[in-house]
């Protein structure tokens, strides 16, 4: 079955519960109601000629423009070869959506996924607990908003960096010899102009052979 | 010792505090952290495993170990420069993860490579199935038991590795394809190697199916270990491999077409049961082991039809697409690999997701472990070809 | 390879003799050719240290074979990216090496945090958490750079005293290497 085709039994199946198909670029989706998307997504794996059978993808977005969370339900149907991808509306707040773990077993860790990452509760989960991050883990980090809390358990989350602090160091010890040796040509400059020329050649080549910069301190320890 | 095997009701899963734990009352009952560092588990996943004896009662993985947070990066770096990224979420079939990103961000585009570029790109993609499914049955093979097979694999991998380098410059993370097409032409010679190599790689197969793959022991300990029923298969949402060897005839390659995959001929093995149930470790592992013969075949077609022309369709240096959303998916060595990616018209992702093999074939595992033998709980995951970075991106 | 690669020894501390000591020198090329590194493989340098130890590039011809478990290894060698889940097992595995231990940091991830040190779980470094005597820059090294890490590592154990057992440079063997202002103020 085609999408529009698919799209229209749902139509007829759930009212105004379901969205038309999207016009957006690129692929196109059906946004669901967030009350009827277990009901939907049960119709589609029984129904004969649907046969929803493989949950490929389960994942959110989050638009905090819109403030909303979408959840994406990407489907296919390995007995009928056709796919469907079904958009779900959390409001960004309390984010809570229904599971479907019960209609598929892939939802179980797709779920706890979107729930460490994004903070969406899946109602009725058996076990929403996190699962990629410690369980200790203080906010959700794919959401557009999460700052980072600077380490986890005493460990820094920064870095010294020697290697720039010499360069930066290097390049102001640079500046101020360039700063001496113009004061001194601007100083000869002023005594004699004629002969200034000449005399202000050999000062700039004398300012490098004064004694080498001491090296910066860095933070690199021994 | 007895054979209950109903799982427990709770697991204690405050780990940081725990390394052994004995449950109340049964003094046979333990509670143990298989991981996250295991030469057995491919990766750093822990199995928390609570056993009676050798017996376990359940086995839950406790992932994240090596969660990089490769999706929130995506967000963080522009479409061009993510490629290096694609290579790490699954090293060991980087060139599948490479073309996989350029293929999504080529639908959000609207543009499609040039056929030279999609010949290549198959001919990479399918030297780096035959490396990764090397490194698969070699190490299920140390896994059972027989540490000899996997010097073999890896021998034969270096012969890939060298081809890839000459390729591409890198033996591991290749960050080869780019949006559009591939990164580097064929070098002069290339492809007499790569024949030079398939001929050796064909006599090879043979003798590997003689060593290890019809061995005796190896079927005894594999047939009839992890059966995963063709329903449950589909309902757990594996791909690849794993699929295929519950009797599943389903490869992106065929049913979902991209590149040049339509211009071959070739099969798509799916597991018989030869040897013990449809669906065992065995049946995993066979399909794999075919698979091989099958890319092989694949490459040769590829090699004697490759087209001339550019290597790189014309892609703006900031590449931006129009606000919108599409997924790519590729056939890689572990399953379908498919890249979701959400555009709003800037040049860095608004969401970039990644669906790998390996999360999805991490979920089955406690559903397999009730009443299974230690060595089982590892042929099962051997047999699954988990890799952590896919688990965990 | 020389043993006076670092400072020499300082008089008084050799086993039998003042400057030189050819027991410590027997003692150390011992110990540099029985090396036993741990399997710790976290990511691709994982699969770069498994081909190092494979048919090529072989490092059973220094004899350095792998061992799966910390008590029985001497030689940690940290390949891949270390998330902070897995750095407070890290501690823990270190700790239940035995001394002398050396520890060699593979690839830029487990370095300084390498290609992800934009990302929000990675531990910019193994050197936060325990002390790194090798640093192998790649991403990942090639075999031929680890085994040269490896060597450099031999190099060290070959300047130790037994008298003093303690390596060249180093005053606390527990303290980590690079400290920052802001860990220092934690």
């Amino acid at each position: 079955m085609t999408q529009e085709e698919l799209c229209t039994q749902l139509g007829a199946q759930f009212g105004d519960a379901v969205g038309a198909l999207s016009e957006t670029k690129g692929d196109r989706f059906v946004t669901v109601k967030v009350e009827k998307i277990v009901e939907v997504c049960a119709y589609l794996k029984t129904t004969v000629g649907c046969e929803f059978d493989f949950c490929r993808d389960i994942t959110a977005v989050d638009w905090p423009a819109r403030k909303v969370i979408e959840v994406v339900y990407h489907l296919y149907s390995v007995t009928h070869r056709h796919g469907l991808v079904l958009k779900v509306e959390a409001n960004r707040e309390a984010p809570a959506v229904a599971t479907v773990e019960g209609v598929w077993k892939a939802a179980t860790w797709l779920e706890r996924e979107i729930y460490d990452l994004f903070g969406v509760n899946f109602t009725g989960h058996s076990d929403l607990r996190r699962i990629l991050l410690p369980d200790d883990w203080v906010g959700y980090p794919l959401r557009k908003d999460y700052q980072e809390a600077g380490g986890y358990h005493g460990i820094g989350n920064t870095r010294p960096e020697p290697l720039v602090q010499l360069a930066k160091a290097t390049d102001e010890v640079r500046k101020a010899i360039a700063a001496e040796a113009a004061a001194a040509a601007a100083a000869a400059a002023a005594a004699a102009p004629a002969p200034a020329v000449v005399e202000s050649a050999p000062a700039p080549a004398a300012a490098p052979a004064a004694p080498a910069p001491a090296a910066p301190s860095t933070e690199r320890k021994p | 010792m007895s054979t209950d095997t109903t799982p427990d009701t709770t697991i204690d899963m405050n780990l940081d505090r725990h390394i052994l734990r004995r449950t109340d009352g049964n003094d046979e009952e333990i509670v143990v952290n298989f991981g996250p560092q295991h030469p057995s588990t491919h990766g750093v996943i822990n199995f928390v495993t609570q056993t009676n004896g050798e017996v376990i009662r359940r086995s839950v993985p406790e992932i994240g170990y090596l969660h990089r947070g490769l999706e929130k990066i995506g967000e963080l770096v522009a479409y061009p420069g993510y490629m290096p990224f694609t290579d790490r979420i699954d090293y060991l079939a980087a060139m599948f993860a490479n073309e996989g990103y350029a293929v999504a961000v080529e639908r959000l585009l609207g543009i499609e490579a040039p056929p030279r570029a999609q010949y290549i790109r198959a001919i990479s993609c399918e030297l780096c199935r035959i490396a990764s499914h090397f490194i698969s049955i070699g190490t299920m093979a140390q896994d059972i038991g027989a540490a000899t097979p996997l010097t073999h694999a890896l021998r034969e991998r270096e012969a890939i590795n060298d081809l890839l380098e000459e390729l591409c410059g890198a033996r591991l993370t290749y960050n080869f394809h780019r949006i559009g097409g591939v990164a580097f032409d064929v070098p002069a010679g290339w492809t007499d190697k790569v024949l030079r190599f398939l001929d050796h790689l064909d006599s090879y197969i043979q003798e590997w199916d003689r060593l290890i793959t019809f061995n005796k022991i190896f079927v005894k300990r594999l047939a009839g270990v992890g059966v995963i029923s063709r329903e449950k298969a589909i309902d757990y949402g594996l791909v690849g491999p794993n699929l295929r060897g519950s009797g599943v005839k389903f490869d992106i390659r065929r049913d979902m077409p991209y590149g040049a995959y339509s211009d071959f001929e070739f099969n798509i093995p799916v597991g018989a049961g030869k040897v013990g149930t449809v669906g065992d470790c065995w049946d995993r592992f066979f399909v794999r082991v075919q698979e091989v013969v099958e890319s092989s075949k694949i490459i040769r077609q590829a090699i004697a039809k490759l087209p001339e022309g550019d290597i790189q369709a014309k892609v703006a240096r900031k590449v931006k697409p129009e606000a919108g959303e599409a997924v790519g998916q590729v056939e890689s060595a572990r399953g379908e690999m498919l890249y979701y990616i959400v555009s709003d018209g800037s040049e860095k992702a608004y969401r970039l997701r990644v669906r790998t093999g390996s999360f999805m074939a991490m979920g089955i595992i406690e559903e397999l472990s009730h009443g299974i033998m230690v060595a089982d709980l590892i042929a099962i995951i051997a047999s699954l070809d988990v890799v952590a970075p896919e688990v965990d991106r | 390879m020389s043993s006076n690669v670092f400072s020499p020894p300082e008089p008084g501390t050799g086993v039998l003799f003042t400057n030189t000591s050819v027991i410590d020198d027997a003692i150390n090329l011992a110990r540099k050719n029985s090396i036993h590194y741990l399997l710790f493989g976290l990511a691709c340098c994982g699969i770069e240290l498994m081909q190092t130890g494979g048919p090529r590039s072989d490092l059973d011809r220094f004899a350095a074979i792998f061992r799966a478990s910390p008590r029985q290894a001497d030689l940690m060698i940290v390949a891949g990216t270390l998330t902070y889940k897995m750095a407070l097992r890290t501690k823990l595995l270190y700790d239940q090496m035995a001394e002398p231990k050396y520890v060699l940091s593979m690839g830029s991830c487990a370095n300084c945090g390498g290609l992800f040190q934009a990302s929000y779980s990675v531990c910019k470094g193994v050197d936060k958490i325990i002390p790194v005597d090798v640093y192998v820059p790649g991403c990942p090294p090639r075999p031929e750079a680890l085994t040269e890490g490896l060597l450099r590592i031999q190099d060290i154990m070959m300047c130790e005293r037994w008298g003093t057992k303690m390596r060249p440079g180093r005053k606390d063997p527990n303290a980590p290497m690079m400290i920052s202002a802001a860990d220092k103020a934690k």
